[in-house]
Order: C-alpha cells, then structure tokens, then sequence
C-alpha cells in the first residue's frame, strides 16, 4: 500500500514557462516518458510577460547578420563573463529554434515579402529580435503549451516541488511536493530532473516577477548539492512602472524605446547623451541629430543612447533620480507621444497602449510613461555545462533563468526567450538521453518523503508563529535597500547579518487555516528558497569586488580585469551556504578574433 | 449657482465617502465582501481594508489576505493582465482582478468579489477550470504544408493580423464562464467547446499555412451549432478579441460550406497564401502587409518551385 500518490516517469521536468516546455517536449520526442510539474496553471508561467522579443540571427531584415555578430553583442553584453561555449550554442541554434516555432503554429509579424520580421533592440547590433507586437512571450509560451498538449505530456499543474531525492549513488531521483490545491503530498520518481523554474525576483521589493519568482529551484538544486555561480548579477530593467504604487515594477518593453521612445529627466534633458560610457562610445550617437536619423536609416548613422544595454541605462536613471532631477514619483520620464503618431504608437505597442491605459489612467500616446529600475532577471544561476545543461549533480540538469552562464555579468534583451528554446531543447534532449541509458526502476526512499513533509507541514503546529508575510516583506525590505542596483561593502555584511537573523524567523512562521489552497502556508514555503538565493546573492556580491554588468559597487566603481576572469560559485558546505572565485571556461582562440578586429 | 452645482457633484459624493467608509484613523476604508468556502459550500465574508488609492481590486484583496485572512485562496500571477489568472466576478461581473481599477467601484458599498459562476469551486476564489484544458485536448494541433525552397515559410502581414488576434487571447476564459451555453448548464460541457475554443478553431482554420480541416469537428462534437450569437463572450474579453464576429461567424459559415462545397473551401485555404516577393529594402521597420493586400489571391506557389 503506497503511502503517498506517486508517479514514476523517465524525466520530469519542473516549471512550465517556455524553457520547462521545451525540454519536453523534446525528451518525450527523444521517447522519454515525460511530465512536467508547474506551481501555476499550465499556460501562465512568467515567460508571458517577455514583450520584445526572440533575438536570432535569421538575417531577414539585415542580411549582413550572423550567429557570430550575436555571439559577440551577447559576450560584450555580458561583459565577458558569460560561458563563452553557452553563448556560442545559442548564437549558432537561436534561428533554427525561431523556425521550430512557426513550424509548430508561431504567428510572427512578417517582412514586406512575407518573412520574419525582427525588431532593434538594446545591445544588438542589427535588427535581431523576431517579434508579435509587444506579447511575443505569449506567442512563444502559447506555441509550446499547444505543442506539448499535442503531444500529450502529462502535466501536474498547481503543484509545489519541496525538494528533490536522490539515491545512494548521488544521482537524482526524483521529487517530492505537494498539491496546492488539496495541500496533499505527492512524489515523482525519476531518472533524470530537468529544473526550468525561472527567476528570483520576489526576494527583492520592486520586481517584474509574478509570485512564482521566488527561486525555488536555485533552492533545490543548491540543497541537493549542486553549484551556483555568479548569483550577485541580478539585472534591473530600466523600465519598470514607478507609478501608481500597485503597479510599481511592472515592466515597460524595451521595444518602446527601440520605436523611438526617448528617456527624459525632470528638466526634459535626453539625459542618457551624459551617460555614454567609453566601451560603447563608437557605435553610439553623441547628438540628438545622429540619434534621430538612426530609425530611418540605420547604415549611415550610430544607435541613440537610450538603447545602450540594460544595466548601462539603468544605473543612468539611477543617477539622475539621486541627483534631484527626477519625476515626481521617483522615477523619469520615458516619452514617445511626443515623438510618435498615435496610430503608429498603438500599432507597435498593443500591450503597452493597453497597460499603462488600464493600469495607471495614463494614455501613451498623449503622455510620457514615469518609469523607473525595477528587479527583473537573474544572470546568475545553477552552474550547468554549455553542451548538456547537466548540473554537477549526476541526472540533474537546468535550463533558462534557472541557469547561470549565459548570460555573463548583463543580459541583453531578447536573448532571454532565444535562451529558453536553446537549452531548453538541450535539457531535454540530454535528460532523455541520461534516463533511457539507465537499466532498471527507480526506487523512491519514503523515509526521505516522510521527513520533507513532516518538516513542510511544521508551520501549522506553531499557531502563535509569526505571519509569513512580515518576514517576507522584511527580506524584500533587505534586498532591495541593501543588496540593491548598488552596492557597498558595509551595507552588504549588514544584508548578511540580517538575513542570519531572517533564516531564524523564517523557520519560526506559523500559519492559519489548512492545508487546502493556503497561500499563507505556500509563502511560508517559498521563503525558504527566497532566503536561500538572498544567502547566495549576498555572499557572491561581497566577493566580488568590482562592477560588472548586473552587479555594481559603490566601493569598487571600475571592472578588475582579474575578477573578469572567474566565477563566484556558491555551494551549500553543511548547512552553510559557501563562495570561492572559480576560473571562466577560457574561450578559444578563433572566437577571441572576433572581439579584436572590430567588428 | 456655480456653487449649489458643486455641492452636488463629486464633492458631495466624495462627503458621502467620507461618511460611509473612513476608518477610526481618517483614512478611507473600503469593505470587500468575499465569498469564501469550497465545493461544499460557502458564505460572503466582509472585510473592511484601507483604501489606498491608485490600487486595482486585486490589490486589495491581497491586503485581506496579507492582513486578515492568510488562508485567502486567490489565483493570479502576473498582476498586469497578461497571464489571465486572476478571473473572478466583481459586483457580479466577470472581470480580471488585476485590470479592475478600484476607481472604477462604488466604494460607499462593500464590493462583492465571488469566484466564476460557470466552474465549480476549490476554495473560495479559486475554481475548476479544467474543463478547458479538456477541450483543449480535443482539437488537433495546427499541421502546416512543407517550407518554400529557402526554408522559410511566407506569410503576409494581413493574414498573420487575421490570426493573430485569436492569439492574443491569455485564457482567462472569461468568455466560457459568461456563455449562457454552459453558465448554468453543466450538461452541455461535454458536447461544447465554448467561445476560447471557437476562436481557437478560427483560427487554425485562417491560419494560411495550415492543412487541416476542422469544421466537421467544430461542429459534430464541439457543439458551434449551440450558439447563437448572443456576443456576451466578446463584450467581456479583456484582449478586445471579437470572438463573435471574427471568430464564431465565419465559423459557422465555413461549416454550412463544408456540408456543400469542400473544394471551395480548399481553394480558399491555398490562395490564402502569399506567393514570395522578392525582397526589397528588408531594413524598413514601416507597417508592414499594407502592400500585400492583393496577394492573398495569387495562386500559391508550390514548396520547391
Ligand atoms: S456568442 Fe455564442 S459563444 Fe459567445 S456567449 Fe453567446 S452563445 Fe456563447
Ligand atoms: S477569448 Fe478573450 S475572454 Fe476568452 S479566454 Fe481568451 S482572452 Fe479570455
Ligand atoms: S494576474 Fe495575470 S491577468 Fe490578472
């Protein structure tokens, strides 16, 4: 008589956002018995919220493209600290998986003879990024969800993963969770585990991330014994909503600005002309003139300020904002009404037309947008490698945000979704290999589920606990004033003394009620992965000391050439999380060329 | 005069306010009247939170559910719209909890927040909705011709708009929860796809690339017949999807010609497609598909030629 409902599969794959449906749908087409387990309803994970686009080099608006122009953008874009192998691969594959899609029932916008049209977006040289509007985070999840239920892959929907087993060997498998719906305990036997859970932005106050974004599979792979690398680049996007003060941190595309959208201070001054920094100097406007030509004709004149990578214009706003000059709600102005028809404004930004409408009463095609840096995406993750997605953990493997690597110090825009399709399908592939290479039945130890739900279920015996939201709210507090877009050394040790004390209170929270739909309960849980990440961050934010891309000290304002050259790896010692500077995979000599002749 | 005017516009509604609904603090409160329960039964609970101004209803009632009732089941994810989680019913109007601006309410009155009458209920706000992924199920995935020569597939811009959309629908399934088909008709669910799913079977059916035909399906086992265009599905879409027009319509239409005349509707699904041009200044980011309006009736050109 079994104790628990269980389920065996060859691979599972946790978290259905565009990189957990890609991996698959590639292992069940690999013919491995394939699930996928979603905290959400299948269909809704955060991918939706990607606006701009899939950067890939297909060429068809700038034949003069190729995955070599892309493999530099993304490496300079990531300030070099990227797994040099990652970016290649996803340089090389990104057109071919943009294909995939269309094959699969994708519907982008079209070239005037009938191709896919790809749109200009921050970082990248020629018009990269295939494109529906400003939902193509949508189109792309909607394709894959349709794909994988056309291929009928079981999918356990609303249903937490705790954590993950392993066997005497150290090999994974399988996981434990829970139903969030009737709160009942539920294990996966598996022979691989793909981890495609996304981001960890709700450990920080004002974030673009959906409730789901709360690291829960960083948790569970660093818990399982695997490594983390460069956790401290956390990405900021410039543009998030700052106002009204529900919708703070919702995310305004960057197409806005690729479309014409200029950024303004208090004064009206196009500020970011004063930001210019000398890495980009070359192929950047330094008048309004130039800048202003570049929409028309992009051959003959440089690339406007506005579209400097993400962590450039962000610590640009920054700036502005400390320096008195801007808007009234502590952000500033992003205007194209100004600059735009509202027939043009309304064709090429739907969504945002849409949002900022609904959201905040604010109609874009009138008005300038009051936006501000908001806590978007996390370059850093589990540390896989390029080829395989494998973690150091034998049969685990992680694709998309979850994973670190790609993306270096900076992640350009676009290169998010291309990343989700490359290694998701690598994942998967890999996954499927490892399982169907395995004799045998994998065997599930109930003592260890036993222990994981005994401990999951502790918050109802302590009725007297705190509430789960004030420590919460008091991590997102921590984060955001003190491991923040920038940092200082005192402020990051006192992050560290206090997240000590959080861990403490965290593991005290009591919750009310029962274990049916209990979003108090299902917080209480996910505070455990946030902390975990916030250990992480922190620890890798005070160990390296320079700035770099997503990660800038106040103390060290300059990049150190030497700290340019190693990973901060972060790993559970114990119970202690760990970190030690480990060396970058070093990139061979053919591609080094292309960062010498300029091209 | 002008003054008299006054007292009884806003300001004298905004007094009304302050009477009703203000806090021991000052601050304007507001009362939400929550149904809470599960699939054995339930009752309206009221709590009375801050009125903080610039929120939407879901912000509130994470308020409820951060401050009072942590037990509080909800569903949302996005909180902007995209993701369509956070469907309930407001006042007794299917709505998106996150686009419901509190502005738009009269706050002198609790504001009733219940879950979707059409699906049964979990717990509280959170109800069944896996009817719909049953239907989705039930319609066999977009099947497309072979590639053009180069490897691409062309298509003009004002057939991806057609299609499109249908795509933007984010399966709030407002629309299903709405059709008096099914609302209070369990029944009928087996037999009717409802509205999301028409619109998904149009738009398979325009897709210029695909090959297969849907209609007898469409209308021998996911009941479009049912309908009858009552367009209480596109009034309450949040996307501005014209499910009836667009979608059920021609729909209907396609279905009566497949009954008699399948080689029409052959023809009209390979002159859909675009015949290639040849590119011409591919760098122009201006609208595109205006100039390709006289395409869609060239004949298709075959893969390979
Ligand atoms: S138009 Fe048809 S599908 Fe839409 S609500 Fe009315 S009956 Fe239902
Ligand atoms: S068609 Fe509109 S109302 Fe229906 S599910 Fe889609 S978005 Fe919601
Ligand atoms: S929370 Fe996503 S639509 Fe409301």
């Amino acid at each position: 008589m079994p104790e628990h409902e269980s389920h065996v599969f060859d691979v599972v794959v946790i978290g259905a956002g565009g990189a957990g449906l890609r991996a698959a749908i590639e292992a069940s087409a690999a013919g491995a018995r394939t699930a996928i387990v979603c905290k959400s309803l299948l269909g809704k994970a955060h991918t939706v919220m990607a606006e701009g686009g899939v950067a890939a080099a297909l060429g068809n608006v700038w034949p003069e493209d190729n995955w070599m122009v892309h493999f530099r953008d993304t490496m300079r874009g990531g300030k070099m600290l990227n797994n040099w192998r990652m970016a290649q691969l996803h340089a090389q594959e990104a057109p071919d998986r943009v294909l995939e899609l269309e094959e699969w029932g994708a519907v982008f916008d079209r070239t005037p003879d009938g191709r896919i049209l790809q749109r200009d977006f921050g970082g990248h040289r020629y018009a990269r990024l295939a494109h529906v509007g400003d939902r193509t985070g949508l189109e792309l999840l909607r394709t894959c969800q349709q794909r994988a239920v056309s291929l009928g892959i079981e999918v356990f929907m609303e249903c937490k993963i705790l954590h993950l087993l392993k066997d005497s060997s150290g090999a994974v498998s399988g996981a434990v969770g829970f139903w969030r719906e009737s709160g009942k305990p539920v294990v996966f036997g598996a022979k691989s585990v793909v981890l495609a859970s996304g981001g960890v932005g709700k450990t920080w106050k004002f974030t673009s991330n959906s409730w789901e974004g709360t690291g829960d599979g960083h948790a569970l792979a660093l818990w399982a014994g695997a490594d983390m690398i460069d956790m401290e680049c956390v990405q900021f996007h410039p543009t998030g909503m700052v106002w009204p003060p529900s919708a703070r941190g919702i995310l305004v595309t960057e197409g806005v600005r690729g479309d014409g959208g200029v950024l303004r201070n208090r004064d009206g001054e196009r500020f970011m002309f004063n930001y210019i920094p000398e890495f980009y100097a070359k192929e950047t406007a330094d008048s309004i003139e130039e800048a202003d030509q570049w929409y028309d004709n992009k051959k003959d004149f440089r690339r406007p300020p506005e579209l400097l990578p993400r962590d450039e214009v962000a610590r640009s706003i920054n700036s502005e904002v400390k320096g008195g000059r801007g808007s009234p709600h502590g952000g500033v102005f992003l205007d194209i009404a100004s600059r735009r028809t509202p027939e043009y404004i309304k064709r090429r930004l739907p969504s945002m037309y849409h949002q900022f409408k609904e959201l905040a009463d604010v109609d874009i095609t009138k008005e300038p947008m009051e936006i501000g840096p908001t806590c978007h995406y996390i370059m850093g993750g589990i540390r896989v490698d390029a080829d395989t997605a494998a973690t150091t953990v034998p049969g685990l493997y992680a694709a998309g945000e979850v994973a670190g690597g790609m993306h270096g110090a900076n992640r350009l825009g676009g290169n998010s979704l291309s990343d989700l399709l490359v290694f998701g399908r690598r994942a998967g592939q890999y996954a499927a290999e490892h399982a169907l290479g395995m004799p045998g039945d994998v065997l599930v130890d109930s003592g260890q589920v036993q222990e994981v739900m005994q401990e999951a279920l502790a918050p109802f015996g302590r009725e007297t606990g705190e509430n789960p939201y004030a420590v919460h709210h008091e991590l997102q507090e921590t984060m955001q004033s003190l491991v923040g877009i920038i940092r200082t050394e005192s402020e990051l040790l006192e992050a560290k003394d206090k997240l000590a004390d959080l861990d403490e209170r965290a593991a005290a929270v009591g919750v009310e009620g029962h274990r049916q739909f209990n979003p108090g309960w299902h917080l209480a849980l996910d505070l455990q992965s946030m902390l975990a990440v916030a250990h992480c961050t922190t620890l890798s934010a005070i160990e390296r000391k320079e700035s770099r891309g997503g990660h800038t000290r106040d103390d060290y304002p300059a990049s150190d050439p030497e700290l340019g050259k190693v990973n901060m790896v972060t790993r559970l010692a114990g119970t202690t999380v760990t970190v030690t500077p480990e060396p970058l995979p070093v990139m061979p000599d053919e591609l080094k060329t292309l960062f010498e002749e300029g091209h | 005069m002008a003054t008299s005017a006054d007292q009884t516009g806003p300001e004298a509604a905004s007094t009304a306010t302050a009477d009703v609904a203000s806090g021991a603090s000052g601050t304007p409160t507001v009362t939400l009247r929550l149904w809470r329960g599960d699939d054995t039964g339930g009752s309206f609970n009221d709590y009375t939170v801050d009125n903080l101004g610039g929120e939407v209803v879901l912000d509130v009632v994470h308020r409820v559910q951060a401050e009072q009732a942590p037990d509080l089941a909800v569903r949302w994810n996005c909180k902007a719209g995209k993701c369509g989680s956070c469907s309930a019913e407001v006042n007794g109007r299917p709505r998106l909890m996150c686009m419901t601006r509190m502005s738009t309410l009269d706050t002198t009155q609790p504001i009733t927040v219940s879950p979707l009458r059409a699906n049964p209920v979990i717990r509280d706000l959170v109800t069944d909705v896996s009817y719909n992924f049953a239907v989705a199920r039930r319609i066999p995935a977009f099947h497309p011709g072979p590639r053009d020569a180069d490897g691409t597939y062309r298509m003009a811009q004002v057939d991806a708009d057609r299609v499109q959309e249908f795509r933007k629908c984010i399966e709030c399934f407002l629309c299903q929860n709405v059709c008096h088909v099914v609302r209070d008709h369990e029944e009928n669910k087996p037999h009717f796809a409802g509205p999301r799913f028409f619109a998904r079977l149009a738009e398979l059916e325009m897709h210029p690339l695909d090959t297969l035909d849907r209609r007898d399906l469409a209308s021998r086992e996911l009941g479009i017949g049912y309908c009858n265009i009552t367009k209480c599905c596109t009034e309450v879409c949040p996307e501005g999807i014209h499910i009836t027009d667009n979608a059920i319509i021609p729909m209907k239409e396609r279905v009566v010609d497949a009954r008699y005349d399948p080689i029409a509707w052959l023809g009209r699904k390979i002159l859909r497609r675009p015949a290639p041009t040849p590119a011409s200044s591919t760098a122009s980011l201006s609208p595109a598909g205006k100039a390709h309006e006289t395409i869609s009736t060239q004949p298709r050109t075959p893969a390979g030629g």
